[in-house]
This record gives structure tokens, C-alpha cells and sequence, in this order.
């Protein structure tokens, strides 16, 4: 280790001062920018904006149809939905639909929920049970439900136990396989614990299984009103005598496509409505869990 | 000596497990006599079989040879015999503290309230006041340790098996536990049967010192250890204490497999 190799300090200071000083005469190789910083707006930009960007479509909408740019008779118009609107809630049934489409979806959610989580729950019992149930769940998992639906809608009729059927065919496959997800993640540990304090199984998986599993559970509810609306719109689609979807299809099979666009903009309304009350509900039960 | 059975009784415990290789002896013939109210060490390197002995214990594995006599009596292959604290301190997330503490007594159906009240007086005393209706994630590693442990001494037993129970903490915090767990001891006379890798913690806080070797597991040399009680944190530096030491050092160090040549160099 050779002292006289390292600069002395002196030596050190004339190199450093030998450096060019300003950004412009340094050598080429280095360029100096600024960080890219981004400025949030103000919330009432951003809502103005968004309004902004509705207000201008619906417009562009309205004059395009009346000024004849788009045939008014496929793409409808604001002023002929509005009026449309009026007149399925006043004369029409939209209150008949919007009831058969929210309850079947409802009871399709409720018990695709329930029974797929305890069927889920239920693999924790027997590994044998498991082993021989899987491949079936994973095959019901695979195949597309609603390709089932004219099936259903066979078997069960055209009321709204059929839509229940497809709207809980969708959904408890998926609360099935989440909650299973949950069990399979337990921590064998954690049932040592519960044995070696001289526990029953029925103990170990009220006390263990089911409180350890129940985030898994919630995390899907979200997952599953989408589901189930999506089943009973369907069905709908299929055989139906009322609801939201059957509006749909017989305003497209009429050609009366602005009652398309209300029933369209009312069932959009509906999910948005389920999907925001499911959300609060999951934060709820979040906190009451807390893991 | 008194006449009675003594506390715990390890009679012959061997276990055999069968591997796609062949049968693997993971404890050769282990015979163990504590009596009661003894604080008993296991020491040894990683893979010696503690953990298997402790699981045959408290009846969560069936030995393939031997039996677990605890008061005499039979108890090879049954649960609830004795209270068993794991590495991990495995406290239920959505429970409170004190709702994690009573689970031994709730899950042998004591009734909630009475299991609360005895529960209480414990966790003031012990330095857990405070914490009682919070959740286990506000605690921090010590005070976790110290919920489960409590967990294990409400369980209401009179054998207690520690599994490296200060294994995770960070030197100071385990220093403040052994102390704690001494306090504990002291006041409940529970028969402690504690498995450490820390030679210094086995020998502070045991009355009896086991060292064990490894393939197959066994016991290799059971130490007494005389120091005076209470236990004082000079001891460490008595002649008695570091002849000890001494000797667990020797014992662990050529505790490399029974089979392999010890070094021609030496």
C-alpha cells in the first residue's frame, strides 16, 4: 500500500479548482433538470371539469341528433330519454322492474354468499372430503355460469326463482374458492395452539377457522353484487316477464331505443346504488373483524 | 425422596418417522424425571428432537416407543395435560388481550365471566395492566410474549413447556422477560420445562440443565445446577456459573453426529 499514491490534500484543492464552474462550460455527458413536480387542482376544478365533460357530451349528443350529424333514430337523444324517463316512472313499470331486478339480485348475492363461504368453510373439516369435492368446484370454477343460464331459466321457470338460480350460480363458486383460500392460509401453528389447550374441531373452528377466514369472506362481497346483478339481468335477458334487463330487450326488440338508454341509465343507477351500500357494508365489517 | 410419582415422567420416548428413504430415528430412547415444581432446561442444536419431545408432552404426536407418565398416570397421546407455549406467541388478532388470555379457560368451558375475573388480577400484576381491552397489535414483541405466556399460566396447569419462548426478542427485552418469568415462577411454582438455545439463559434460570445431541436425538449429560435462589444477574459471573457453561460449551461443540470422525487435527 503505496502512501505517495493517494493526492495530498493540496494536490486535491487544485484539481477541484481546476473544474469548470458554470453548467454551461461542463463537459458534455451531464444534463441537469429539475425534479417533474405536479401540482394537484383545487377540488372545484376537478368537479368542474367532470361536469364539464357530461354537460359537453350530452350537448354534443343533443345537437349531433337534432342537426342530423347521427341518425336520432339509432342513437336516440338526450331530450327524447328524458322524456322517455318520465314516462316509464310515471305510466310505465318502472318501479315493477326495478323491484324484481333489485330483489333477485339480492337473494341471488345473499345465498351464493352464504352457501359458498360455508361450503369453503366446510373443507377445513375432512382433507378427504376436500380432495374429493375440489376437482368439482374447480370445474363448476372454469365453466362460464351464464352459459348454464337457459338451462336454469328451464328448470326453474321464468319467475324469479330462475334469476335467483343464475344470480347464485355466479356467486357461489367464487365465495366457494375464496373462503377455501382463507382456510388453506391458516396457520397450522394457530391449531396446535387450539389442540394442545385440549380443543374440540367444533372449537377450533368456531374460535379459530371462522373468525381467521371471515376477511377472505368480506373481501368478495364487492365481487359478488356485481355477480349476482349480472345473473339477474341475464336471466332476464333469457325469459323473464319483468325486471330491468326484460325492459332492455324488449325496448331493443321495439326499436324504441330511448326506453333502451332509461333502462340502461336506471339499472346503471341500482348497481352503483348495491355496489356503494355493499362497500360500506365490507368497510363495517371490516372494523368488527380487524385483523 | 419423596415417594410419590414425580410430576413428569418421560419413560423410553423414541420416535421413529418413515421417510420415502427409509425409517429416520429421531429420538433415540429418552427417559426424563422432573419433579414438581422444578424449572428444567433443554439445550442443544437446532434438529436435536426438542420440539418433538415437547409435541409427544402434550399429546399432539403419538411416540412410536415410550410413554408420558404426568402424576404417575398415563397420558401418552391426550390434550390439555399440560400448558404449552410455542415460539410464536399466536394471539388471536380479533380477540382483546384479555379475551386472548382466558382462551384456555373458555375453550374448557369455564364460564367467560369467571374466566375474565381470574384473568384480570394476572394481567395488572404482570405488567399487562392498561393493555387489556386493546388488541394484540398494539403490543410490542415483550409484552406479546408476556399475553402468551399468561395464556399458558391461566391454562391452570402444573407442567409448563416453553418452546424458545424468548427466542424472537432483541437482547435487553429478553433479559427484562427472564426476570419476569422468574417472578412468575417463583409466585406460582408451575414444573417448567424450557427449551433455549442461549446456554447462559438455560443456566441463569434452570435447577437442572439437559444437554442433547442430535441424530438421532437424545440426551447427552443432565447438569444440576446449585446456584443459590433467587437468581441475581452477578451469578453470571460466579466460578460455578461459567464452570457450567464451560462444560455446555464442550458438550455442544463435539455434538456433531455420532457417525462422523471427530477432527485428527486436534
Amino acid at each position: 500500500m503505496a502512501v505517495q499514491d493517494t493526492p495530498s490534500i493540496g494536490a486535491l484543492a487544485d484539481i477541484a479548482l481546476a473544474q469548470p464552474k458554470s453548467p454551461a462550460t461542463r463537459p458534455a455527458g451531464r444534463t441537469v433538470r429539475r425534479l417533474p413536480v405536479q401540482k394537484a387542482w383545487p377540488t372545484w376544478a376537478l368537479v368542474t371539469a367532470q361536469a364539464g365533460i357530461l354537460l359537453g357530451a350530452l350537448a354534443l349528443w343533443e345537437v349531433s341528433a337534432r342537426a342530423g350529424w347521427i341518425d336520432a333514430f339509432f342513437w336516440s337523444q338526450p331530450s327524447a330519454i328524458a322524456e322517455t324517463m318520465g314516462a316509464f316512472f310515471s305510466s310505465g313499470d318502472a318501479w315493477t322492474d326495478i323491484s324484481f331486478t333489485f330483489r333477485s339480485t339480492i337473494f341471488g348475492f345473499l345465498l351464493g354468499t352464504t352457501a359458498g363461504s360455508l361450503l369453503g368453510l366446510s373443507f377445513w373439516w375432512s382433507r378427504n372430503y376436500a380432495a374429493v369435492v375440489q376437482p368439482y368446484i374447480i370445474c363448476l370454477e372454469s365453466i362460464p355460469k351464464l352459459a348454464l343460464a337457459p338451462l336454469i331459466i328451464l328448470v326453474f321457470g321464468i319467475g324469479l326463482g330462475s334469476k335467483v338460480a343464475v344470480a347464485t350460480a355466479l356467486t357461489l363458486v367464487v365465495s366457494t374458492l375464496t373462503a377455501y383460500a382463507g382456510v388453506k392460509a391458516l396457520d397450522p401453528d394457530g391449531e396446535k395452539l387450539f389442540y394442545s389447550l385440549g380443543a374440540t374441531r367444533l372449537q377450533v373452528f368456531r374460535k379459530l377457522v371462522v373468525p381467521f377466514c371471515l376477511p377472505w369472506i368480506i373481501s368478495v362481497l364487492r365481487v359478488n353484487i356485481g355477480l349476482a346483478l349480472t345473473g339477474a339481468i341475464v336471466g332476464e335477458f333469457i325469459a323473464s316477464q319483468h325486471g330491468l334487463g326484460r325492459a332492455i330487450l324488449y325496448a331493443g326488440q321495439t326499436y324504441d331505443i330511448a326506453l333502451v338508454w332509461v333502462a340502461v341509465l336506471v339499472l346503471s343507477t341500482l348497481a352503483m346504488v348495491m355496489y356503494a351500500t355493499v362497500s360500506w357494508l365490507e368497510s363495517m365489517l371490516r372494523k368488527g373483524v380487524r385483523q | 425422596m419423596s415417594s410419590s410419582a414425580p410430576k413428569l415422567h418421560v419413560d423410553d420416548l423414541s420416535m421413529t418417522f418413515r421417510t420415502p428413504a427409509g425409517a429416520f430415528a429421531a429420538l433415540a430412547p429418552i427417559t426424563l424425571t422432573i419433579d414438581q415444581g422444578r424449572f428444567v432446561s433443554l439445550i442443544g442444536p437446532s434438529g436435536c428432537g426438542k420440539s418433538t419431545i415437547f409435541n409427544v408432552i402434550a399429546g399432539l404426536l403419538e411416540p412410536t416407543g415410550g410413554r408420558v407418565l404426568i402424576d404417575g398416570v398415563d397420558a401418552t397421546g391426550t390434550i390439555g395435560r399440560v400448558g404449552y407455549m410455542l415460539q410464536k406467541d399466536l394471539l388471536l388478532p380479533w380477540r382483546t388481550v384479555l379475551d386472548n388470555v382466558i382462551l384456555g379457560m373458555e375453550i374448557q368451558n369455564l364460564p367467560l365471566r369467571a374466566a375474565r375475573e381470574r384473568a384480570l388480577p394476572l394481567l395488572h400484576r404482570y405488567g399487562l395492566s392498561g393493555f387489556e381491552y386493546l388488541y394484540p397489535s398494539a403490543l410490542s414483541g415483550g409484552m406479546r410474549q408476556r399475553a402468551a405466556l399468561l395464556r399458558t399460566l391461566l391454562f391452570d396447569t402444573d407442567v409448563i413447556l416453553l418452546d424458545e419462548p424468548f427466542g424472537a426478542l432483541d437482547a435487553q427485552t429478553k433479559l427484562q422477560m427472564q426476570e419476569w418469568l422468574m417472578a412468575l415462577w417463583s409466585d406460582f411454582g408451575k414444573t417448567v420445562l424450557f427449551v433455549t438455545h442461549d446456554i447462559e439463559e438455560a443456566i441463569y434460570l434452570s435447577d437442572e440443565l439437559h444437554v442433547m445431541g442430535t441424530r438421532p436425538g437424545r440426551i447427552v449429560a443432565s447438569i444440576p445446577v446449585n446456584l443459590p435462589r433467587p437468581r441475581v444477574r452477578t451469578s453470571a459471573l460466579t466460578p460455578e456459573f461459567l464452570a457450567i457453561k464451560q462444560q455446555c460449551l464442550e458438550l455442544l461443540d463435539v455434538n456433531i453426529a455420532p457417525s462422523a470422525p471427530l477432527n485428527e487435527a486436534a
